[in-house]
């Protein structure tokens, strides 16, 4: 009998994050009347991670934090400010983490030399071939 | 060399199996430890209550405890927060995307820790402070400083950490 409502209990769908009940912010889902901010902003967008589908960029995802910083983004590509000031703003909240971007940090280290070192490989590899059907 | 695909096959597989048993942490810790709070004016969260800006001359030490009347786990946290206030620690409380009868109503019903409360419509308090979901709590100093983060609901275990925090900056 117990095994059968712990059952019960697992099946039963627990809304753990359940979404607010206000409409999203005004610059969430509108673009910036001027095309060439607007473009700026959404290449930003496109970069910045979003802290609760974190697999997504902000531009893609539906969450509402994502949404409100799209507003951010926009607002702030609006008054003016460059995206690379956007983007150090954030990093200082979040760290490096926020932005898709890779930095020159040595945890990215391995990133940049990973093209260098298949190639490598790879030269090695073909010569290898080369070598053994003389 | 006739067995490298099948080294490679099993360092694959356990590289694998090593992730699947200890889980990525998707916590995201703020950066603004150390850092001064954000120099924000907040609007209250309750109607007609007042203005108050986050940073001045003395800010504590305070907790500020990020929640919101639709999130399910600050309800469980509500009592810990109760408790915290019983020991003395007072509460500055920021309802993330909240209307002010919602947060009313969500008072009522789980009690009221909070010493004052903000409201943070568009998630611009939580943004400022590096937060990234409700519950979050942070301990802040008297010089306005952000000592500590916790993320997730505070549980029982938590209430004499956060407390220590706390009693530690008073001096």
């Amino acid at each position: 009998m117990r095994w059968l409502l712990a059952l019960l209990l697992a099946l039963a769908p627990v809304p753990l994050l359940a979404d607010s009940g206000l409409p999203p912010a005004y610059w969430a889902n509108r673009q910036l009347p001027d095309p060439r901010q607007e473009a700026k902003a959404r290449g930003l967008m496109e970069e910045l991670r979003c802290l609760v589908c974190q697999g997504q960029s902000i531009a893609d995802s539906d969450a509402e934090l994502a949404g409100d910083m799209r507003d951010l983004v926009r607002r702030r590509i609006a008054a003016g400010e460059r995206p690379d000031k956007v983007r150090a703003w954030l990093i200082a909240r979040y760290g490096s983490w926020i932005s898709y971007r890779p930095t020159a940090e040595p945890a990215a280290w391995p990133l940049w030399l990973a093209p260098a070192a298949l190639l490598l490989i790879g030269a090695f590899l073909i010569r290898r071939r080369i070598g053994a059907r003389r | 060399m006739r067995f490298a695909p099948l080294a490679l096959l099993l360092l694959v597989v356990a590289a694998l199996v090593w992730r699947l048993a200890t889980p990525e942490d998707t916590t995201v810790k703020s950066r603004m430890g150390g850092q001064l709070v954000p120099d924000l004016v907040l609007h209250s969260a309750l109607p007609g209550g007042p203005d108050r800006p986050l940073r001045s001359g003395s800010c504590g030490p305070v907790v500020v405890n990020f929640f919101a009347s639709w999130c399910v786990p600050c309800i469980a946290e509500a009592k810990r927060l109760a408790e915290l206030k019983r020991q003395g620690v007072p509460i500055f409380g920021i309802a993330i995307r909240d209307r002010p009868q919602d947060v009313a109503n969500f008072l009522a019903r789980n009690g009221n820790p909070y010493e004052e409360l903000a409201a943070d419509p568009q998630s611009k308090v939580q943004i400022a402070f590096g937060a990234s979901g409700v519950p979050e709590t942070f301990v802040i100093d008297p010089y306005c400083i952000i000592r500590h983060q916790h993320i997730g609901p505070i549980e029982q275990e938590d209430v004499p950490i956060i407390r220590k925090q706390w009693e530690d900056l008073r001096k």
